[in-house]
């Protein structure tokens, strides 16, 4: 390997200027030092937990040579994890000269704004929308906004006012549109192959300059913080005011971040984001469109990674069961050595994995279900959109030419302590005719392999209940029973 | 305002006068950033920060706090406990003295504040905090109000009784009755801005509190309670709030009376910003709610008597626990006339936070319960629930039969236009039509169900506390012409200010533009009611049009007697005074009047006239009008979780005479959509530790852009008017069209209701979660097969 220099200080663009920062704590959150440090108060904390959009920025980062901006929660994007980008603040919004941007004008004119506490960040993912989709759908904008908590309007206003912009303007000629191959430019500058270094002992953080690096990096001290998108370490420093350092961040990291298919079987790099992975999967496997649509929202899918949601282990993580009922593999690496499992076998009990010291999640292998097999993910929450999950299920089928069970693989999570398949029911269903009567045998044996918990949720019986019945609903949508089989917020006008 | 022009001396109409539709006068800073919240203020050099420590027993008495760690932390300056309050450890905004500011020996919730770290940093606080060592010796405690009994166990407050003929003889006599029980979810704020406090000590006793206060008076006699020091030197300003919805009207007091003991005691500024978790921990909610209701009615459906107990879950002290249950009492007959009512309220004592004022103060959950009793009746007797609906409908006033106007509380309804109100919804909501499509729907439906549902609201206008009832008004002119406004109602998004500014430009006839809206602060206008009960545009718009005319009169005055003619031909056109066969301009008269030495100033006031209110013995005139508006739900509920999708919703709903449609239709799409939320998504759950772990978003779930109707109606009807000299005859619009969400829960019902042939009452409970509705649904299920 090429001996890596070190660089001991984060640069990134701040709106129109350059930041050199030599000296970064390594849990300081963007939004602290927005507020704190750079007296920018345009940008609000309403939730320090990436629920709410009032600290939505923009943060451009170079994707394979291009600009792209995406919104993000300042309030759990940490400050380290900036180095190379272009952070975009609403102070930074304008139009022509002492205007408003046509964003912000339109949100005047169509009375988008109450008490004004949220209306900056909703500003924020909406000029992001807008870069990317400047006459987008009603579905596209609520997309857009499931990150964005406003507690006043009702969102009706909001809605007109997204559906108007640009008759205020074109985003074509919008200040960052013009900007782009400057910033271009600048950020390209910054990107000299070093690996980041600040502070010393417990107070350190490090950007390893790429992946291999990274691997060198956690390899040495195996007892380092592996921050990917800040999802849900940010939360252990602003709720729980864990100490995180030392931490190395690999956001958008060389290396990390690809996707890759071979032989129907799509190899997703560990710092992949879910908005990154959602073309090639929802094309795919298209069953998994839907269910990204529901993880988090925007600014949490522009962050967080499938390597991150199954390395954190968590029993309601959303991808770790449909993933395993694909029958997916994970490959985990020290140093330069590597291994490759089965990804169910990943998840020992509740907070264990099978990772080593030292060793990190790679990537994660999905095979494309064949022509002819079904798959379907369900998930079930109090709120449809942008809520952790209550309970989800992920079924996958083949069915002989007899129209008996060939293969069949079902995996849950918020069922038990980890993301777990169906083993009991799996064998009720296997050999047998697909039908309804042996789906309704099979669902007796649900109480066999699970049992799971009452908290805030849901309680252990509605868990219980409407897990076996997602067992029907797959039955009723593979069977050529009639529709609808779920309602949908996508049908109307 | 817009960009400041010279005023146009020959327009026909001033710009931004009543009944235009302005925007927010905040808009254009809220979308760029620059409007300035209690947290975006430059911090004074030295301020300090505070974080509050919180109970972690439910109850218990404090055997031993050890707080030895927390002051040796980093950058802590002090901590506060009981024995630092100077004064009065109280902030009961009641005055029965049960809530401390911080507990003393005693904790009666889990997340009650027992101390204040006071550091360099915020950050620095928040760690502080953590490292307390406090011991307990636990006590018995409850949380939830089914494991009470209303009529025996403690209250914090005393109970009311309604009562209107004889209800028992009527159920009695009834031909058909039946009773039951229906649990009423409460309810997190959620206000996007969480609460602040800072406080910047002055000389003397003096302090200056920058508050997210809907009532700024009641921070400044709290403070001044605390510190132990008269209410003159207490000063408490703010400019505006992220959200109040209520939250903000008693709940500030704690923030407030700590920064300004810290603040008193280090001689520095102090800032105290809870987290979002300690704000949803330690401040009080919506009143859940548990109702028992007797009912004897007719084999038409036609409603003989009614008995109510309202329980409430109210908290470990009273707050404003008495008001909002009475006001529950006040909406138990939503639209409807009992001929014979008995209604009562239990609010509970629970080792939960003290709850507190939410947008309809109660009587949402009220109506809630008059609308379940409608549905169980429209079941039993085999009927639509919109025909029960409206055949148990007040009477108009012109009605001569039999009086079907008179209120649980004798009140007679004098301006009920419910009947039209209705009509034409379900006209232009094509109810009937929907009402077959949805039927042949579900019978070809094997796992969506639809459901549709049309419900109405009437909600009660006035402070129940009739002395609350007042306001004032601070009003300037300058000699440049242009309006220095200040009341006492505080802007928390609601479009308040801009209102009361529309009143007085109308007033002057001036611009908009000319009328400075300016922060609301006790020193301008003292003793004011909190900006709640919907009535902030009633009151201070009246008030200011008051400290207005005042000043118009002595410019008529002066005009009529510089220019020597009669008074009656000094007249105020747009941005211009026409006196006998002259036109001068607004600001030049202003000039003239100032150097012939006339007052240029007025302290407005205003009082509501006509209401009185007698709780001994439950009647009076507790409202001076009433608001009326419906909508109409339909839902698709998915029968193998309970999830489900709002497809439409139509909503007709009055404001009078609006002073500002715009701000008005705000003002009703967002409360419904707060209504729909806590009827529906918004859960509120405490562990068996009596923990609540519904305390951030990730776990408390609004409403989202996603989850509003899919097709969203929403119409204002033009031809109501106020029928009392109102502010320009336009009504209140704060909280009644916060009910408007009652649709969505009896869609869903009507939903749920399908499996099982709608022959069985869902009795489905609020909030109505994707939980709820499917073991509702199995409930009926279980019920069709036995």
């Amino acid at each position: 390997m090429a001996k890596i220099t070190i660089r001991n200080e984060i640069r990134f663009i701040l709106n129109g200027r350059d930041v050199a920062l030599p000296s970064v704590a390594p849990d300081a959150t963007l939004l602290d030092w927005l507020r704190l440090d750079r007296s920018l108060r345009g940008t609000k904390e309403g939730c320090a937990e990436g629920d709410c959009g009032a600290c939505t920025v923009l943060v451009g980062k170079l994707s394979a040579g291009k600009l792209v901006y995406e919104s993000v929660n300042a309030c759990i994007r940490f400050l380290g994890s900036l180095d190379g980008t272009h952070v975009v603040t609403v102070e930074h919004l304008r139009g022509a000269p002492g205007q408003l941007h046509p964003v912000q004008q339109a949100m005047v004119d169509f009375h988008g704004s109450q008490c004004g506490f949220c209306t900056p960040g909703f500003v924020m993912s909406l000029y992001g929308l807008w870069m990317k989709s400047p006459d987008p759908s009603n579905a596209a904008i609520e997309k857009a906004l499931q990150g964005n908590l406003c507690r006043c309007t009702g969102y009706e206003a909001i809605m007109r006012a997204a559906r108007a912009i640009s008759s205020y303007g074109k985003a074509a000629k919008d200040p960052l549109a013009a900007e782009r191959k400057a910033i271009t430019a600048r950020l390209e500058a910054m990107r000299d192959g070093s690996r980041v270094e600040i502070g010393t002992g417990r107070q350190r953080l490090v950007v390893p300059a790429n992946a291999d690096d990274f691997a060198a990096v956690l390899d040495k001290e195996p007892g380092t913080t592996v921050v990917a998108g800040s999802t849900d370490v940010g939360l252990w420093v602003t709720k729980h005011m864990r100490d995180i350092s030392p931490v190395v961040f690999i956001g958008n990291l060389d290396g990390l971040c690809a996707i890759s298919e071979d032989n129907d079987v799509i190899t997703i790099g560990a710092g992949v984001t879910y908005t990154d992975a959602f073309a090639t999967l929802a094309k795919r496997i298209p069953a998994l469109g839907p269910l990204f649509d529901r993880i988090g929202g925007e600014q949490v899918r522009n962050m967080g990674t499938i390597g991150g949601n199954i390395a954190n282990g968590s029993p309601i993580g959303d991808t770790p069961p449909p993933l395993i009922a694909l029958g997916a593999q994970l490959t985990l690496r020290r140093g330069k050595k590597r291994r490759t499992i089965a990804l169910e076998d990943f998840f020992i009990a509740y907070g264990k994995q099978d990772r080593q010291p030292g060793e990190f999640v790679e990537a994660v292998h999905v095979p494309v279900p064949a022509k002819g097999t079904k798959f379907a993910v369900y998930k079930i929450t109090k709120r449809r959109d942008e809520d952790i999950t209550a309970a989800l299920g992920a079924f996958f089928l083949d069915l002989a030419k007899d129209g008996t069970v060939a293969d069949i693989c079902i995996a849950y999570g918020g069922m038990a302590a980890t993301p777990k398949r169906a083993f009991g029911v799996e064998k009720a269903l296997l050999g047998k005719p697909w039908t309804e009567a042996t789906v309704e045998t099979a669902m007796s044996e649900y109480a066999g392999d699970f049992t799971p918990l009452t908290d805030m949720r849901a309680s252990a019986e509605y868990r219980a209940l409407a897990a076996k019945n997602l067992l029907l609903r797959f039955f009723a949508e593979t069977s050529g029973s009639k529709a609808p089989f779920q309602v949908s917020r996508n049908e109307a006008a | 305002m817009n960009k400041h022009a010279s005023p146009n001396l020959k327009a026909q109409k001033i710009s931004g006068g009543v009944a235009t539709d302005q925007r927010h006068d905040s808009a254009h800073k809220h979308v760029s950033g620059t409007a300035v919240y209690i947290d975006d203020l430059p911090e004074p050099a030295g301020m300090l920060h505070g974080c509050l420590g919180l109970s972690t027993a439910t109850h218990a008495t404090i055997t031993k706090m050890d707080l030895s760690a927390v002051r040796a932390a980093p950058g802590v300056v002090d901590v506060l406990t009981a024995k630092d309050v100077p004064g009065e450890n109280d902030i009961s905004p009641t005055g029965r003295h049960d809530e401390p500011v911080l507990a003393d020996d005693k904790v009666q919730f889990y997340g009650q504040p027992i101390f204040c770290v006071i550091a360099r940093t915020r950050e620095e606080a928040r760690r502080a905090t953590r490292l307390a060592k406090v011991e307990y010796s636990q006590l018995p405690f409850v949380t939830d109000i089914g494991d009470l009994d209303p009529r025996k166990d403690k209250l914090v407050t005393p109970p009311l009784t309604l009562k209107r003929g004889d209800a028992a003889a009527a159920i009695k006599a009834a031909p058909r009755r039946l009773t039951g029980k229906m649990r009423i979810g409460g309810q997190e704020h959620f206000y996007l801005e969480g609460h602040i406090a800072v406080a910047i000590p002055g000389e003397d006793q003096d302090v200056t509190i920058y508050s997210s206060t809907q009532h700024p008076s009641e921070v400044q006699h709290m403070v001044s309670h605390a510190l132990g020091v008269p209410s003159n030197a207490i000063t408490v300003e703010i400019r505006r709030m992220g959200g109040g919805f209520g939250g903000k009207e008693t709940q500030g007091n704690q923030f407030a009376a700590l920064a300004a003991i810290a603040a008193k005691k280090h001689h520095r500024a102090v800032k105290i910003r809870p987290d979002r978790d300690d704000d949803m921990i330690a401040t009080g909610k919506r009143h859940d709610f548990l109702v028992d209701y007797e009912v004897g009615f007719d084999d038409d459906g036609n409603i003989l008597g009614v008995d109510f107990m309202f329980a409430a879950r109210c908290g470990f002290s009273s707050d404003l626990s008495g008001p909002v249950t009475d006001r529950a009492l006040f909406h138990c007959d939503n639209t409807y006339f009992w001929p014979a009512v008995h209604a009562q309220s239990a609010p509970l004592y629970t080792n939960t936070v003290s709850n507190t004022a939410f947008r309809g103060f109660g009587g949402p959950q009220g109506m809630v319960g008059a609308e379940r009793v409608i549905d169980e009746v429209a079941f039993a007797v085999g009927k639509d629930p919109l025909e029960i609906r409206k055949q148990n409908f007040y009477g108009t006033s012109g009605d001569k039969e039999g009086g079907r106007n008179i209120t649980p509380y004798h009140q007679t309804v004098e301006d009920n236009i419910i009947h039209r109100i209705v009509a034409e919804l379900e006209a232009s909501a094509d109810y009937a039509s929907r009402r077959r499509i949805i039927a042949a729907f579900n019978a070809n439906s094997r796992f969506i169900k639809r459901g549709l549902a049309l419900t109405p609201v009437k909600f009660g206008i006035s402070f129940t506390a009739t002395h609350y009832n007042q306001a004032g008004a601070l009003v300037h002119v300058y000699t440049d012409g242009s309006v220095h406004l200040n009341h006492g109602g505080t802007e928390m998004g609601q479009g308040l200010y801009v209102k009361v500014a529309q009143v007085v430009a109308e007033e002057f006839q001036i611009d908009l533009d000319q009328v400075k809206i300016t922060a609301t602060t006790t020193g301008k206008v003292p003793n004011t009611s909190a900006t709640a009960a919907s009535s902030g545009t009633d009151l201070n718009g009246m008030a200011a049009q008051n400290g207005a005319r005042q000043i118009k009169d002595r410019l008529t005055d002066f005009a009529a007697e510089k220019y020597q003619v009669p008074r009656d031909q000094v007249l105020f056109l747009p941005n211009r005074v026409r006196i006998g066969n002259q036109e001068i301009a607004f600001a030049d008269l202003i000039k003239q009047a100032y150097m012939a030495r006339i007052q240029l100033s007025a302290a407005g006031f205003y009082k509501t006239p006509k209401i009185h209110w007698n709780r001994d013995k439950g009647e009076g005139r507790p409202f001076y009008y009433f608001a009326y508006g419906a909508s109409c739900s339909e839902v698709s509920v998915d029968t193998l979780t309970g999830e489900y999708v709002v497809e439409r919703t139509d909503i007709l709903h009055e404001t009078g005479r609006s002073l500002n449609r715009a701000i008005d239709l705000g003002q009703i799409e967002g409360g419904f959509i707060q209504g729909m939320g806590w009827l529906t998504t918004e859960e509120l759950w405490w562990d068996d530790k009596g923990r609540l772990r519904t305390h951030a978003p990730s776990t408390y779930k609004i409403p989202l852009a996603s989850d509003r109707p899919k097709i969203f109606n929403v119409t204002l009807a033009d031809w109501p008017e106020a029928n009392e000299p109102t502010v320009h005859r336009s009504k209140a619009v704060g909280e009644p069209p916060f009910p408007l969400g009652m649709s969505v829960l009896h869609a869903l019902s009507d939903a749920v209701a399908s499996v099982a042939d709608h022959t069985i009452c869902p009795r489905l409970d609020a909030p109505a979660t994707p939980e709820r509705v499917l073991m509702a649904i199995e409930r009926l299920r279980a019920a069709g097969r036995a």
